[in-house]
């Protein structure tokens, strides 16, 4: 017979000002196996949590129910205190009695009675409940970092740093990201290329890290601890090993007409090429969709002018299969596609940019070389017009329900350079709100106005338009209240950004969860920042919602700290809430093999001793190291073999008698 | 009846079917509005107005005739306002409770000409009058 | 193909033409326009509030009339269209609309949005094909600069209309291209040209009819086109700019098809 006690906590006024916890205490005293039932102010204080160790050891329980709040928040805990105080920790169940109750309800004497309703659903579980030993996993003491910008990178260098092995895996043919696309960064103006290139040099010469550019993760199983996974090389049709980066095959190459991605489709590439000329590795790909040679047979030039003999044009896609403990998601961003936001003249006028477009213009080694000027007629404009908040803060279909957080100070950045550096030229920028939260933040913004005289206008633009070789402005002044309408030169659109497309192909490779922007959710909001709620994936950068540059290296270090938590552990004590098959009940008919989303369940033929006969048949196994006792194979099992432990069907049911009783 | 301005504005929402609160005073409206000049009270005012009660200036307001029901608002507004349902809101209170027609029959032989299409008179006068 | 055809009040009068070069052009194409009987105005302007039934109800009584003939609904001026099509709407989605409105037609079966309303434009872009209509041309309009003049009503509000990106829209500059001219692309072609408006309002559609003209000029177009006789009648009488010549979608239709002679 179980000896339960019950302890019921007030959380201060969060529970106690709703729920009369005295009446709790009475009433789970009555409950049959109850032996003790109290309540404290706060159970998981030191204070709370020795009333508990005193009662075991004094009243001999053998269980314990702890009414408090969610089980997420404290659960660890109280097991941790049963377990001082001699009892198994999983002989401890909570009675979530705050979130799920106190916080939700304005009556007392409602809540009460649904507290006292749930205090009697735990205690009859815990009466059913058995101790349970966790056991252990290995942990591969190697990282993956999925994504080669600035987040991937610090998070790669400082696991590095901490002296274990990471693998940058990148999709495009070098690291950098959107940072290399930058050509100065707010609020101190310096080079964005003179202070990411020193980390992109240190990444590919670290010892400890591996860079695998223009490929892709392909297939990822396993789970926390060690993962497999298999990365797509992509065929680069140039022998890395034999290229010196000497450049002239990306100038011999006939084929020019591609459009830049590095540039943003303001100009065009060869068919082989590396990005840009930082780039690392610096080995160029062919792009084989415009690549002569792939596309007709004729041609070859660059394998001709290729001194070092490293054109390979039958080099194949190549697949690398590695084991890893921690995987960190660092997708990063792109601005949205500007289709629907043909009020700003976006798809018809080559001179309404988007601010990242005018990032690669303003830059010394973009389309322009730097020079400031319009791309229908290579102008220099004398006045430009800069909209804020293109696709963000939307509550319509078009557009981002969140603020991109970014446009406002690089916006205040651009306008600043344009007034420094071409003083002739008016810059207005249409604004709803300016937002400035960071440091020297909003002194930077107040410099663009005080000192370089940027013309803000609070009030939207509802239309560009055309107009001889000018863009017509239509906006409105809602601090004058009245009508602006004036002709332009250039016009940049602060255009919102969005994760990286392929962010929902890897979540769901990694089971790990996103939001409906497609942003990776963290496991929680404030005390979790860097994890996702699926145990060893970890999250660096704008792939977790909306970041500046300080805040990606800060954020990308503190996933790092993480994965080094975890790589540092030589085991990791596992979940023992897992499911059990009972092979005797197993009728081998797969159906928990179907809906096991981790892939624990596999089939043995196995000999079992049915009531004295012995027999071989198809039963059931569980993989206890991959089993995260989700319970989807409980329901789905038929002749109710398929149990949870510490959630076995008849505790459930024993939890709803309750409710109803 | 006489109602108080707070009523008059609910049940300006009411018909209207435009929750006030969406709006996050961006004015793209009234950028929008080919008619902003003409107007007295802007577009984006309709909504602010209509949020905090204000309804005597809106129902003395000359922009209710001056809306073209363009729905430029409608369409380009990002928080899904649509202005334009409020300002017709408002004008079908004034000419339903208050007789304030602004066309009536005896005008309309001195605005005719050859040309005139009949879809004109029609949409005028279910604009303008009861 | 027969489609139910609703004409509207000033196809009748007013805009004879565009009525009459369309049904040529469709036979000529291969489908039939066939008017609803006694269909009533569809007032021209969409109601929008929300206690707007009896101001719908001739809309309706037209689209059951072509479920009862199991055809899709074909409108050709822009109001029309506008008001049709947003009724359709709302008798589709809005709960509240539809059961007054059923409540007072009394239909042997309630209506409930199952009416097809397709646009005369649309029945050639995606029932007929442009490079269809592209083949039929014998008479290609070859050298001529035209600037398609959309207005609001065809576009706007967009999630209801769906007729094309209320922004930057391409349907009439492709039928434009498929008879055989050139189309000037302009950014004032989906800005409003007055509406009603130039009833009482005289100055203010003269400008916005100005812009209109300004703008299309500014970009080469030699003439313009629409569907809809309010816009014809504004940028035709208001404003004082230069004017374009204006015509309608199917003048310039039955002209390509070699049915009428300029």
């Amino acid at each position: 017979m179980q000896r339960i006690g019950v302890f019921v906590c007030h959380c201060g006024s969060n529970i106690a000002a709703t729920v009369d916890v005295a009446r709790v205490v009475e009433a789970a005293a009555k409950e049959p196996g109850v032996v003790h039932a109290e309540d404290y102010q706060y159970m998981c204080s030191e204070a709370g949590q020795l009333k508990i160790r005193e009662a075991i050891k004094e009243k001999n329980l053998t269980g314990i129910v702890v009414c408090s709040c969610s089980p997420r928040m404290h659960e660890n805990t109280f097991r941790q205190a049963a377990e001082r105080a001699g009892i198994n920790p999983y002989m401890v169940e909570i009675a979530n009695i705050r979130e799920h109750c106190s916080w939700i309800h304005k009556d007392m004497e409602e809540a009460t009675e649904k507290a006292v309703i749930l205090a009697r659903a735990a205690i009859a579980k815990v009466t059913l409940n058995a101790p349970l030993q966790a056991g252990t996993s290995k942990v591969v003491k190697r990282a993956l970092v999925i994504g080669g910008g600035i987040a991937g990178i610090q998070t790669a260098l400082d696991i590095a740093d901490a002296g274990y092995e990471v693998d940058i895996v990148e999709k495009t043919p070098s690291i950098g990201g959107r940072m290399s696309q930058l050509d100065k960064t707010f609020p101190t103006l310096d080079c964005s290329a003179c202070i990411l290139t020193p980390k992109m040099v240190e990444a590919s010469a670290h010892e400890k890290i591996t860079i695998y550019t223009y490929s892709e993760v392909e297939k990822v199983s396993g789970f926390v601890g060690d993962f497999t996974v298999d990365i797509r090389k992509k065929a680069r049709s140039v022998d890395m090993s034999k290229c010196t980066g000497c450049g002239v095959c990306q100038e011999k190459c006939p084929s020019k007409k591609a459009p830049s991605e590095f540039n943003r489709g303001l100009n065009t590439r060869s068919a082989i090429y590396t990005p840009f000329a930082q780039a690392i590795p610096n080995v160029p790909v062919i792009d084989r969709e415009n690549c002569i040679k792939f596309k007709t047979g004729k041609c070859g030039v660059c394998s001709k002018v290729c001194q070092a003999g490293a054109i390979d044009y039958d080099q194949q896609d190549e697949i690398v299969t590695q084991n890893y403990g921690a995987i960190v998601v660092a997708t990063g961003f792109d601005t949205i596609k500007l289709d629907e936001y043909d009020e700003y003249s976006y798809s018809t006028s080559p001179d309404v940019i988007t601010s990242l477009e005018l990032e690669r213009i303003m830059n010394a080694a973009g389309p322009t070389k730097g020079h400031l000027e319009r791309m229908s007629d290579h102008k220099a404009p004398k006045s430009m017009v800069f909209i804020q908040c293109v696709g963000s803060r939307c509550a319509d279909r078009r557009g981002k329900s969140y603020c991109s957080k970014i446009c406002c100070m690089y916006t205040a950045k651009h306008a600043m350079l344009i007034r420094d550096k071409y003083p002739d030229v008016e810059v207005t920028v249409f604004y709803i709100d300016v937002r400035t939260p960071g440091k020297n933040f909003d002194e930077f913004y107040r410099r663009a106005v005080e000192e370089y005289g940027v013309n803000y206008i609070k009030g939207q633009v509802g239309k560009v338009s055309e107009k001889g070789d000018k863009l017509l402005v239509q906006g409105v002044d809602l601090i004058d209240n009245k009508r602006i309408l004036m002709e332009t030169d250039m016009v940049v659109l602060a255009t919102a950004i969005e994760p990286n497309k392929d962010v929902r192909k890897i979540a769901t490779m990694l089971t790990a969860s996103i939001d409906t922007n497609n942003f990776l959710t963290e496991s929680h909001a404030k005390l979790r920042p860097v994890e996702s709620p699926t145990a060893g994936i970890f999250l660096s950068g704008v792939c977790q919602g909306p970041k500046d540059i300080p805040e990606t290296v800060a954020q990308a270090g503190a996933a790092a700290v993480k994965v080094v938590g975890l790589l540092a552990k030589d085991h990791l004590v596992t979940n023992p809430c897992v499911a059990k098959s009972n092979e005797l009940f197993c009728n081998g008919c797969s159906s928990c093999e179907k809906v096991c989303p981790y892939g624990a369940i596999s089939y043995e033929e196995k000999e079992v001793n049915d009531h004295g006969i012995r027999e071989t048949r198809r039963v059931a196994v569980v993989n206890s190291a991959l089993c995260q006792g989700c319970g989807a194979c409980t329901v789905a099992c038929p002749s109710g073999a398929m149990d949870l432990q510490g959630f076995s069907n008849r505790q459930i049911l024993a939890e709803v008698d309750a409710i109803c009783k | 009846m006489l109602r108080t301005e707070k009523e008059q504005a609910e049940i300006i929402k009411e018909i209207s079917g435009v929750n006030t609160k969406k709006c996050m005073k961006c004015g793209k409206c009234s950028a929008s509005c080919p008619a902003y000049d003409e107007m007295d009270i802007r577009p984006h005012q309709f909504v602010s107005y209509v949020q905090n009660g204000d309804i005597n200036a809106l129902l003395e307001s000359k922009s209710i005739w001056k809306c073209l029901s363009c729905f430029a608002c409608v369409e380009r507004c990002p928080r899904d306002v649509k202005p334009a349902r409020l300002i017709e809101a408002v004008r079908l209170m004034v000419i339903r409770q208050r007789g304030g027609n602004y066309l009536t029959p005896n005008e309309v032989p001195e605005l005719l000409d050859e040309e005139l299409p009949q879809q004109l008179l029609a949409s005028a006068f279910r604009k303008y009058s009861k | 193909m027969v489609y139910s055809y609703y004409p509207g009040c000033t196809l009748k009068n007013k805009a004879q033409d565009l009525d009459k070069y369309a049904r040529m052009s469709a036979e000529a194409l291969g489908f039939t326009l066939e008017e609803i009987e006694e269909w009533q105005c569809c007032g021209a302007v969409y109601p929008q509030a929300s206690d707007e039934i009896a101001t719908k109800l001739s809309a309706v009584r037209a689209l059951n009339s072509a479920k009862e003939k199991d055809q899709d609904l074909v409108t050709l001026c822009s109001a029309c269209h506008h008001v049709i099509k947003r009724v359709n709407d709302d008798m589709k989605h809005v709960e509240d609309i539809r059961t007054r409105a059923n409540n007072y037609l009394e239909l042997e079966e309630p209506y409930e949005g199952e009416t097809q309303v397709l646009h005369f434009l649309e029945v050639l872009r995606d029932r007929v094909g442009f490079d269809v209509l592209k083949e039929k041309v014998t008479n290609p309009l070859t050298g001529k600069k035209i600037g398609a003049y959309y207005g609001c009503m065809l576009l706007r509000p967009s999630s209801v209309m769906a007729f094309d990106d209320p922004e930057n829209p391409t349907i009439m500059e492709d039928f434009i291209r498929a008879l055989g001219a050139e189309a000037v692309v302009y950014p004032y072609r989906n800005e409003c040209c007055g509406g009603y408006i130039s009833l009482k309002e005289k100055a203010l559609a003269g400008n916005l009819v100005d812009q209109v003209m300004e703008s299309a000029a500014d970009k080469g177009a030699e003439e313009l086109i629409t569907a809809c006789p309010l816009c014809l009648y504004n940028l035709k009488n208001s404003g004082s700019a230069k004017k374009l010549p204006v015509h309608y979608i199917t003048e310039l239709l039955a002209q390509a098809l070699g049915l009428i002679t300029e």
